[in-house]
């Protein structure tokens, strides 16, 4: 029998890997995107197995919003690679140091 | 251990595998295809969970849409990944150790009373005809439609931000100007000359 620990085991595990991603490509914005995508992946898991397990529709409209947002902040933050790209040549974060004061 | 475990632990074993190779793959075009493969399994956990709408939706929108999005950016770019791996090996450690720390935590909050899985006993599973579809539905277009409203809002922003901001000006580019095209009149371009017929 498949128990919410389970699920909410699988949500942490998922949430950490995006993290330990982020601390190791922290030079590649692309990657780093993709870590953030994993991490609404894993808290979208917990909201999914807690609307079953609680028999509450809330959790999965709460879902289908992080859905939308992701899918705005993923166009967007690509977009702002693109215009990064084809200003400086380069997506290195450590070479993004115009602000250094 | 029944079926409905194994296939947990068959996708989970999956998943857990594609999202490690996401962030340790060199290849950034690898690692949208891990995603993709982390996003498939997800969805079929999702409908472990009956929630077949948002498994479907989550092919729909993310493999559909937003990983081709990654992909054409990843490919369009030309990107140099070797500078962008170093330091990988030196905060390997760090990152380790944070994320076990991380998990530790978590795993001590959830196996607490309170998340205990006698507290959550599973439903009963639903029957053949009823429809998640439906009674997401139901939710959205009527308590939560001032939000689904709000959440067409942000689409909207994010198309028009995404243009805005990838949208280049040349100015040694010529264009046609559509405006100046329908205004013009017959005498802008037509010269009538009177002169005399030729005889032969």
């Amino acid at each position: 029998m498949i128990t919410l620990s389970h699920y909410l085991g699988l949500g942490a595990l998922l949430f950490c890997l995006s993290v330990v991603g982020i601390f190791l490509n922290r030079k590649n914005v692309i990657i780093l995107l993709m870590s953030i995508e994993l991490m609404l992946l894993s808290v979208n898991m917990n909201f999914v197995a807690f609307s079953y397990f609680l028999g509450d529709g809330a959790g999965q409209i709460f879902v289908f919003f992080i859905l939308t947002v992701a899918a705005a902040e993923a166009a967007i933050g690509l977009a702002i690679l693109v215009v990064l790209f084809r200003n400086r040549s380069t997506i290195n974060v450590a070479d993004l140091d115009e602000l250094k004061g | 251990m029944t079926f409905e475990l194994f296939i947990f632990y068959l996708f989970a074993a999956i998943m857990v595998f594609a999202a490690m190779r996401v962030i340790t793959v060199t290849n950034p075009v690898y690692a949208a295809m891990f995603l993709v493969l982390t996003f498939f399994t997800a969805a079929g956990i999702w409908m472990l969970l009956e929630a077949e709408f948002l498994a479907i939706t989550l092919v729909l929108v993310y493999v559909g849409a937003v990983m081709v999005l990654f992909l054409f950016v990843v490919m369009m770019l030309d990107v140099n990944v070797v500078p962008l791996r170093e330091g990988f090996v030196q905060y390997l450690p760090m990152g380790i150790l944070v994320g076990v720390v991380m998990f530790i935590e978590i795993v001590f909050l959830i196996t607490q009373r309170y998340f205990r899985s006698e507290n959550f006993p599973a439903p009963a599973r639903a029957s053949a005809d009823t429809s998640n579809t439906e009674a997401l539905g139901r939710l959205l277009y009527g308590e939560y439609l001032f939000q689904f409203e709000i959440a067409a809002i942000i689409l909207l922003v994010a198309i028009v931000a995404a243009i805005a901001l990838t949208l280049r000006r040349r100015p040694d580019t010529k264009y046609q100007k559509p405006g100046q095209q329908v205004q013009v009149t017959k005498e802008d371009r037509l010269r009538i000359v009177s002169m005399e017929s030729s005889k032969r």
